[in-house]
């Protein structure tokens, strides 16, 4: 794994028989060209080895006209051997590259060089990722304090930092900014967590490269580096659970050559059936996925390519008892203490239910100049969403919705070491991206056709000033024009107001719709500036600033009609601006041999922020609705996370989370809905490396109720009662308490590859519960007691 | 600024030749919307009408409810219910006699209606359905008519109580009785 290779070779005319000639060679690392000091160098032919100098150089004299058989070694490289020919004096500039034995290490060294400097950075671990091989993203993300999940039943999660979701979070799946519809709650990231290696939740400058959009931060899921030796080598899961009585299967195969070249191949399936909450079956919570991904490419010092292709298709039920249609329906759902629909446990996944297949495709190609190092990538996404309701008639198996998003996208950049002291990236991305409703589904476009262009610049630079202060600076233009075609109601069109503001775009009035195609610029900037003190070898402390600017989403734009999943009728509106968020976030971070602790605090102000918010009922021939608005306002949201661990003697351990956060809206005085309770959670594990590597951890997760809460409730008219009846559809659910137990052993030890046997229980107590970050809290506890059985094998 | 405008321009000529440039996409008119409710109460020598329309739907415009007349007291009426998508042009009638078993009327009549109803037709399992039905009055009185169709209701059911299911209709009409 450990390799150089000899950048120039150099030839002459000069001729010479006598043995007088210099050889000086200069060895530096290819990574950040800094000089490589106490490299060894044997020449065998003079039986002579020298150290390079603190310049990296060593120079043989009175060597002759021939070849020499050069070895060059340096800590932490292999040693290697090679042949030089000695014309002429010479000065021969060798690149070492840094291949390290733990694949971790590598990847944290290169993080340093990519990612932020100033931010403390939170990660998921490849051995954490592996404990959660049938779960989803939003699931493993839950591990790094201060990440929640807004769930639509148990399947669908959607990541949450410090309060913040959707479109305020950018995913990044192998260095391409996922476009999967990320605008809707109900709506997951289209990823599958083992075809990645590695998660990391980043907030500071390196966010930038993304995007400038990122409010809440980007999740960077990613590969890890190959090793430069001849292997073949590679990974199985598989996992039952007793809810839902399935499971599923993952493995990947990759093959290594010590000359660069790497291919890999992996693939997941799952399949479960109805999960259960503690007393009752939720009906139509079953799930389908199938995964595939293909990686091959070349890594050498100087240059590489990487080509990817991943495929993920996802089939997940909606509970049955959450399609409703009005709001009398809702109350007759809060009131039950079960969902309304509840039927025998099955495996079938009925409507309603969503299908979502996401293709994405990734070329990458660098080389490393003097300057610096280039990054070419072009990239394709394509996201099919089709949503089932229940419906009637001839469209009975038809979606409702089929949404189609095609996205191209091409970046540049450049990563350039200026000092030894700092560090300069740009780039330059560019983004086409268009949207087809498919009108077949014989329901209004929920999302209309556009057509999107996107262009993003952007610099971040760092300087280290000494040992103890690194500084880091990062700005980003953006620049978003939309091309939409969009058919309104004319009710609605003429109730707001539109025929008179946007009269200009009306292409065409039928009887009750009106096609316009608004066409709308955004200009969008965003800037970051940060600072970490180290102030001995135990205490780091991180100061950042950031400016976020995101253009509001299509769906804030345009949506106009009833949202089935949660019965109600939402309106977009077309002249919103952009929402600018200011981050301060502050983290102490003390890490001891026998402790370590994080303290990260943080205030974000938002302005223009984006809401959705109840503004009036409206009777329908299906009954009563409420009509919800986005609106902007000014939010501010502010909390801190703790994470704390102990180790006990060789075996013991104890580790602590927890988190609080409060959200408000500053122009009406209240607070922001869907915000985060706090939560803590506690446990103690017990670890023995002489028992065949056995861990036993037990759990205690605590999820305080949320009092702080925005009153959205409303009245309709009950017929059979003849009275108004209050919707209660804002008053949290109470607190709980929940206990997860987990284990882990090696089996056949004795052999190269041993197989891991994992066993656990979630929901140990099998306690009822309902989370308010679930949609679908109205309609159905939580899942109930669930024993999971997994066997990992890696070769 | 002008720099990025231009290099979006090209971008878009480059991206331009990877896409169809189609024309405006057809609208979409709803297919399940039920617009219309009509319900016609004939007592042989009377015939009341009750209706419903809202023509755009969940849109903002309010429906237009009438009611062509009062009942007359102590006069047996056979009703009869009628459910259009006029945006489409379809009776909706159709699709829900085919779908019988996922389908049931519910009447509930406030208090102080002196009225009775009761099914005049069933499913296919002998269900009722109650796109017919038999309205009797009784003495002079007004108040509340509610006709409720619910969508894969329980079956048999005692009532909206628990019959379950989804409202795809709920509209209440203010009746006299004189």
């Amino acid at each position: 794994m450990l390799s150089f290779i000899i950048l120039c070779s150099f030839s002459s005319s000069a001729f010479s028989q006598n043995c007088t000639k210099n050889l000086t060679l200069k060895i530096i690392d290819s990574h950040d060209s800094s000089l490589l000091s106490n490299a060894s160098i044997y020449i065998d032919e003079l039986k002579l080895e020298l150290q390079t100098n603190l310049d990296g150089e060593v120079t043989f004299e009175n060597l002759c006209d021939k070849t020499y058989s050069v070895q060059i070694s340096h800590d932490r490289c292999q040693t290697i051997f090679t042949k030089i020919n000695i014309k002429e004096n010479s000065i021969k500039t060798i690149r070492l590259e840094h291949h390290l034995n733990e694949l971790d290490e590598i990847i944290l060294l290169t993080e340093l060089n990519s990612k932020s400097k100033s931010v403390y950075e939170n990660k998921v671990t490849k051995e954490t990722l592996e404990q959660y091989t049938n779960k989803s993203l939003g699931d493993v993300l839950k591990t790094i304090p201060g990440v929640t999940s807004i769930n639509t039943g148990n399947s669908l999660a959607k990541p949450q930092i410090n309060g913040l979701h959707s479109s305020r979070v950018l995913i990044i799946n192998n260095d391409v900014k996922m476009e999967d519809h990320d605008w809707g709650i109900d709506h997951a990231p289209s990823i599958d967590i083992n075809s990645v290696d590695k998660i990391s939740l980043i907030k500071g400058a390196g966010a930038l490269k993304y995007g400038g959009s990122a409010i809440a931060g980007v999740i960077v899921a990613e590969s890890s580096k190959n090793q430069l030796v001849d292997s073949i080598h590679g990974n199985l899961f598989f996992t039952g659970t007793s809810n839902g009585r399935g499971g599923g299967v993952a493995s990947s195969i990759i093959k290594t050559n010590t000359n660069g070249w790497y291919t890999k191949l992996q693939g997941t399936l799952k399949r479960y059936g109805d999960y259960n909450a503690p007393k009752y079956v939720m009906s139509n919570t079953g799930l389908s996925e199938k995964n595939f991904s293909f990686k091959t490419g070349l890594n050498r010092i100087d240059y590489g390519f990487e080509i990817y292709y991943s495929l993920y298709n996802n089939e997940t039920g909606i509970l049955r008892g959450s399609h409703l249609h009005s709001a009398q329906d809702l109350i007759r759902a809060i009131s039950s203490s079960e969902p309304l629909i509840i039927k025998e446990f099955t495996y079938d996944i009925d409507a309603p239910k969503q299908n979502i297949t996401h293709h994405l495709a990734k070329l990458k190609v660098f080389k490393k100049f003097d300057f610096g190092k280039i990054n070419l990538q072009y990239d394709f996404q394509s996201n099919n969403r089709l949503e089932y309701d229940i419906r009637r008639g001839s469209d009975r198996d038809k979606p409702s919705t089929d949404l189609e998003l095609l996205t191209h996208s091409v970046s540049v950049d450049l990563e350039s070491k200026i000092s030894s002291k700092s560090n300069l990236k740009i780039g330059i991305v560019g983004k086409y991206q268009n949207n087809f409703p498919d009108p077949a589904t014989g329901v209004r476009r929920i999302i209309p056709d556009y057509k999107k262009y996107d262009l993003g610049v952007y610099s971040i630079f760092d300087y280290k000033l000494n040992q103890k202060w690194i500084f880091e600076a990062g700005v980003r233009y953006d620049f978003m024009h939309m091309d939409v075609y969009k058919y309104y109601k004319t009710s609605f069109w003429e109730s707001r107001g539109y025929d008179e503001l946007f009269s200009d775009i009306v292409i065409e009035e039928l009887a009750n719709q009106v096609l316009t195609r608004p066409v709308l610029d955004y200009n969008n900037a965003s800037a970051i500036l940060g600072a970490n003190l180290s102030l001995d070898n135990d205490v780091s402390i991180f100061i950042n600033y950031s400016l976020s600017s995101r253009s509001p989403n299509p769906s804030e734009l345009f949506s106009e009609g009833l949202h089935h999943s949660s019965a109600r009728i939402e309106l977009g509106d077309l002249r919103f601006k952009s929402e600018v968020g200011q981050n301060i976030a502050v983290t102490y971070e003390k890490i001891k041999k026998k402790y370590s602790l994080v303290i990260n605090s943080f205030v974000n102000k938002i302005n223009n922020f984006i809401f959705i918010e109840p503004v009036d009922i409206q009777q329908t021939i299906r009954g009563s609705f409420q009509v919800w608005e986005y609106k902007q306002t000014n939010a501010r949201l502010f909390g801190a996370d703790i994470s704390f661990s102990h180790k006990y003697g060789d075996h013991f351990s104890f580790t602590h989370q927890s988190s609080i956060l409060k959200g408000y809206d500053l122009v009406l005085d209240k607070s922001l809905i869907d915000m985060p309770p706090p939560n803590i959670k506690n446990s103690i594990s017990y670890k023995n490396s002489r028992l065949n590597n056995l861990k036993i951890s037990i759990e205690s997760e605590y999820m305080f109720r949320q009092n702080e809460y925005p009153n959205n409730n409303f009245e309709v008219y009950v017929p059979t009662t003849e009275t108004m009846e209050l919707v209660d559809i804002s008053t949290p659910p109470k607190a709980y308490h929940l206990v997860n137990f987990t284990s882990n052993i090696d089996l056949f030890t004795n052999n190269e590859t041993p197989i891991n046997l994992s066993f656990k229980i979630s929901n140990l107590l099998n306690t009822s519960y309902r989370n308010y970050l679930n949609r679908l809290r109205y309609f159905s506890d939580d899942l109930g007691r669930n024993f999971s059985l997994s066997m990992s094998y890696k070769f | 600024m002008k720099f990025l405008k231009y290099a979006l321009l090209a971008s878009t000529l480059i991206f331009a030749s990877c896409t169809d440039e189609n024309d405006t996409p057809p609208v979409v008119n709803e297919e399940e919307v039920i617009t219309t409710l009509t319900v016609t109460l004939d007592s042989g020598t009377d015939q009341i009408v009750l209706q419903y329309q809202d023509l755009d739907g969940e849109g903002s415009d309010p429906a237009v409810i009438t009611v062509s007349g009062s009942l007359s007291v102590n006069t047996v009426y056979n009703g009869s219910i009628v459910l259009l998508n006029e945006i489409e042009g379809e009776n909706i009638n159709e699709e829900i006699e085919e779908e019988d078993l996922d389908h049931q009327f519910f009447y509930t009549v406030g208090s102080g209606l002196n009225v009775t109803t009761d099914y005049a037709d069933a499913d296919s399992m002998g269900n009722p359905l109650g796109l017919s039905f038999i309205l009797t009055t009784s003495e002079a009185s007004s108040g509340a008519l509610t006709f409720t169709l619910r969508h894969e209701p329980n079956k048999p059911n005692s009532g909206l109580d628990n019959a379950g299911g989804e409202t795809d209709i709920e509209i209440t009409f203010n009746v006299t009785v004189q």
